[in-house]
């Protein structure tokens, strides 16, 4: 190997410090958590102690957000499934073009880029205008699709760019229909990324605020009560749960980051043996 | 396997009647409607049908308690004859411009190294997603999570004192445009990692490697070939970065104490005050200025094209 040029240093040094810069803040606020039932919002620590992760589980001190964090649980799966499902139609749909093709994919890109506070009033808007229940499940699932679902096309877009189209020939010539070649040959090969594109879809939904803000109605989702939580509570109180909710995003994404690497290890392993000659 | 075994049929439509007939038979234009039918569903409800209802909304009337349907250009005239008007928006494309400024140069650097410096995949992979991570956690979680750091007794400026840079603590770390792009600069830089480093995955390393055997340096091979080359990435990543922070309300409220003010403001105090004709005319605004700045970047690169 040659040896590295000054340049590599520097620019290891700046990536390290971003990644300070990324990570910091985090980590700050989850050993902040670990205050003494005494200490603030910052430095020193004064004492250690599991008080104010003791605090979530009192409803007087902190309000519903158990019920929220299982509204925000379910409406995240919710959001993931149809994500997919949708997704992969629509990847499938956009490999040949057809008429309107262009007009969704314009659509598609409007939705990625328009200001989340448009869909909030816009959707809040139609169904108070017309009498229908503002609820999270319904008004706040559509508004969040409106978010997920442009990651989720574009990663499937980019799959079936990159989409072998040998394989399903292959298979058509073997006389599979159509549902048994995107059955038998297409969705087991895009599988890792359809991971991908579910972590898109449970993250991203998990943590939406400004598209729930106008949709959610009387039953706020997790962002929704710790945004309550930021204008009336001064205690460390807000970093406990600010720590657990976003530990449980690290394992969410360990475990989707896992499925990924451990259908690829699998798949190493038992993969075909084609093409790579008598051994 | 016994299928496998069978002569190739070499009408696939002839060779089973019923279901294969339907699902090979139809044009596809049929399948494809079919395939997006889900998609163009949501998309009209909850995307085409708000926008249309904000554009109707926006020349209704309001109350102090209630919204009518009416036609006129009250909220428009309102909003177009404020000089709070204009000071916002140009609060609001100062704060892009910068933030979109600082995205790029930090986001092409990171990009840069992650594509040309790391050598093995495995490597790149790992440190992609250590840059990634982030974005699948809590926007507002990251955003509290600078208080501990840039408050009056905060991490930075105890830090400062203690080294006697400074005297007395710095009052305009937190709550202040510059906690304001901090944090979009925080939120949003990997928006800008993402397509750049995708774009610059793709370059043909024998163009560079040609590059310095024709004698150029490293500094003419990085403003000859590799930004010139890397350009669709930065378009779309400058697309992303400058519609989130156009769009942005909450960052702005929160970083900045509600002492700051951007158009996403404007609309989110007027929805609290259930003003929501005169939020619908300034989200229509708002939108018209979004899009322009995307028609005007989208001239640039050709989306489809880079997936």
């Amino acid at each position: 190997m040659e040896k590295r040029s000054r340049s590599f240093h520097v620019l290891a040094a700046v990536f390290t410090l971003f990644l300070v810069f990324l990570y910091g803040p985090t980590i700050t606020i989850a050993i902040l958590s670990f205050q003494g039932p005494q200490g603030g919002l910052t430095f020193p620590m004064r004492g250690v102690s599991l008080n104010w992760f003791h605090e979530l589980f009192q409803q007087q001190a902190v309000g519903d957000i158990w019920g929220s964090f299982a509204r925000s649980l379910v409406l995240g799966l919710m959001v993931m499934v149809t994500t997919v499902v949708v997704s992969v139609m629509g990847g499938l749909a956009f490999r040949k073009r057809f008429p309107g093709s262009g007009v969704i994919f314009y659509l598609i890109i409007t939705s990625l880029v328009i200001p989340s506070i448009l869909v909030s009033l816009g959707v809040g808007l139609i169904f108070s205008q017309s009498g229908l229940d503002v609820h999270w499940s319904t008004s706040g699932f559509g508004s969040q699709l409106t978010w997920t679902l442009p990651f989720g096309l574009l990663i499937m877009f980019a799959v079936f760019n990159r989409f072998d189209k040998s394989y399903e020939e292959a298979a058509r010539d073997q006389g599979a229909t159509a549902w048994q070649t995107v059955r038998h040959v297409v969705l087991p090969i895009i599988a890792p990324m359809l991971i991908g594109v579910a972590l898109f879809g449970f993250t991203l939904s998990y943590d939406e605020f400004a598209r729930t803000l106008l949709t959610a109605g009387s039953y706020n989702t997790l962002p929704l009560e710790i945004y309550g939580m930021t204008t009336n509570v001064t205690t460390p109180v807000i970093f406990a749960l600010g720590t657990l909710t976003t530990g449980f995003s690290l394992i969410i994404i360990a475990v989707f980051l896992v499925a990924v690497l451990m259908m690829n290890r699998r798949r190493a392993r038992l993969g075909s043996d084609a093409g790579k000659g008598m051994v | 396997m016994s299928n496998q075994t069978q002569a190739i049929p070499l009408d696939t439509t002839a060779s089973t009647p019923g279901r294969r007939r339907a699902t090979y038979g139809l044009s596809d234009a049929v399948t494809g409607w079919l395939l997006s039918l889900p998609l163009t569903l949501v998309l009209l409800f909850f995307l085409v049908l708000p926008i249309v209802m904000i554009v109707i909304v926006s020349f209704w009337g309001a109350t102090e308690f209630s919204i009518y349907p009416a036609f006129q250009f009250d909220n428009y005239e309102f909003l177009l004859t404020s000089p709070v008007t204009y000071s916002v928006f140009l609060n609001t494309i100062k704060y892009a411009v910068i933030t979109w400024a600082i995205t790029l140069v930090l986001g092409f650097t990171i990009a840069y190294f992650l594509a040309f410096h790391v050598r093995t995949l495995t490597w790149q992979i790992v440190l992609f997603l250590l840059c990634t991570i982030p974005f699948w956690t809590s926007n507002i979680i990251r955003m509290i999570s600078w208080i501990p750091f840039l408050g009056r007794n905060g991490i930075a400026n105890s830090t400062l004192m203690s080294m006697g840079v400074i005297d007395e603590p710095l009052e305009w770390l937190l709550f202040s445009d510059f906690s304001v792009i901090l944090a979009f600069v925080h939120l949003y830089t990997l928006f800008m990692v993402v397509p750049i480093f995708n774009t610059m995955m793709r370059i043909d390393k024998s163009l560079i490697e040609a590059a310095y055997d024709n004698g150029a340096t490293g500094l003419q091979t990085l403003t000859n070939v590799i930004i010139p080359l890397t350009k669709p990435g930065i378009m779309i990543g400058s697309i992303f970065v400058v519609t989130l922070v156009m769009g942005d309300f909450i960052t702005v409220r929160f970083m900045s104490g509600s002492q700051k003010a951007n158009v996403g403001r404007l609309i989110s105090n007027d929805i609290a005050l259930l003003q929501y004709p005169s939020a619908a005319a300034t989200a229509v605004v708002l939108l018209v200025t979004v899009l322009i700045v995307i028609g005007i970047l989208l001239r640039f690169v050709d989306i489809r094209k880079e997936l």
